[in-house]
């Protein structure tokens, strides 16, 4: 399972990176904003993405919209971590197509709920 | 007839008096009362003008020669901006002491409970005096190591707690910073509040809000009563769950 992470803050990811680590996934890679990581999710194979949404450069909303529009990348699941908690902003990741929504800060139970449950929908599915 | 300065009941007085000249048709007198009615109201209405352009100009002249508003331009908000840059440079650098520590020791933890395992298992096999001779030899080398390597580890680990300890050191200095800021802003927004008194544009329309607010802003801060942000991840789920997630 191939993760990219994907937050500006380098804490940050290297926090999430640590706690996926201790949930079993050890294959992760880290991107600063969504113009980094578009590029990447789009020539890397990657299995999931998590992304935070204010960043510099491409927002991980438009992150993820770009993502849903790709045909390749269309069916990638996506779960926000991030510190954006108007409902509208839920809303609207909603509409966009994102798979798991947490609101920083969060903690490692969260993080593997959310992870397990897009998992469990994706195979019933 | 030059009423340079005329009050209103001098001109209440006038005015009736008009009336009773028209009344009377002395056109003349009705004329010249008319003139000095119209100049004097002009001139009541320049001294009014007058009175108020003076107000609002040592108002401002005020607020000019204030030198602690110009020293908060000058100095304290540029010196509040580098002390909260240093707020972020040590509370990062805590962040990578703190995240450099426990990346070290975490997988030294795992090792410990790994071999623990092995030999817990071995051992009960031991116990139950399943082990050959040769096998009891390799056992007795892997709890010599085994003990080696935790001497070792656990006082790399103790190291690296203290190091996490040290790591919070920040709290402290950002603490008093950021009140000194929070001082600061409260001055500041004072001083704001005086200048729009002044101006008087006490009525200002407020904005309206738009009909779907999705730009980021950052953490809402707890406990400022805001509708239109949840409160914790549960209140995520009941969202997301009645939009049929």
């Amino acid at each position: 399972m191939k993760i990219l992470i994907v937050d500006d803050f380098s804490t940050m990811r290297r926090i999430i990176k640590n706690l996926l680590r201790d949930l079993g996934f050890g294959n992760t890679h880290e991107a600063d904003d969504g113009a980094t990581a578009l590029p990447m999710l789009k020539s890397g194979d990657f299995d999931f993405l998590v992304t935070d949404w204010n960043m510099p450069g491409m927002q991980g909303i438009d992150l993820l919209k770009a993502v849903r529009a790709d045909a390749k990348l269309s069916s990638l699941p996506v779960l926000m971590v991030t510190a954006e908690s108007k409902r509208d902003q839920i809303v609207e990741a909603a509409q966009a197509g994102v798979n798991g929504y947490i609101v920083k800060p969060f903690t490692a139970q969260t993080l593997k709920e959310k992870i397990d449950k897009i998992w469990e929908r994706i195979e019933a599915a | 007839m030059e009423p340079v300065k005329a009050s209103e009941e001098e001109v209440l007085a006038r005015a009736e008096e008009l009336i009773k000249e028209m009344q009377k048709g002395n056109e003349q007198t009705v004329a010249q009362l008319l003139d000095y009615v119209h100049t004097a109201r002009e001139n009541l209405l320049f001294q009014e003008v007058g009175k108020m352009t003076r107000q609002l100009h040592n108002a401002l002249e005020s607020f000019r020669q204030d030198s602690r508003i110009e020293s908060l331009a000058e100095h304290d908000i540029p010196d509040a901006r580098q002390r909260l840059s240093y707020v972020i440079e040590m509370t990062q650098k805590s962040a990578d002491r703190t995240l450099n520590a426990v990346e070290e020791t975490m997988p030294m933890a795992e090792k410990i409970a790994e071999q623990a395992g092995k030999l817990s298992k071995t051992w009960k096999r031991f116990r139950n005096r399943e082990l050959s001779v040769e096998q009891f030899r390799d056992l007795s080398a892997s709890i010599e190591t085994f003990l080696t390597d935790i001497e070792r580890d656990s006082s790399v680990m103790k190291t690296n707690l203290n190091d996490v300890l040290m790591a919070q050191d920040f709290q402290d200095l950002t603490g008093q910073i950021i009140t000194r800021v929070i001082t600061l802003v409260e001055e500041v927004e004072g001083n704001l509040v005086e200048l729009v008194r002044l101006t008087g544009d006490r009525f200002v329309k407020p904005i309206e809000a738009p009909e779907m607010d999705t730009a980021p802003e950052g953490p809402a801060v707890p406990g400022t009563g805001r509708s239109d942000v949840v409160a914790d991840q549960d209140e995520v789920d009941d969202l997301l769950s009645s939009l049929g997630f």
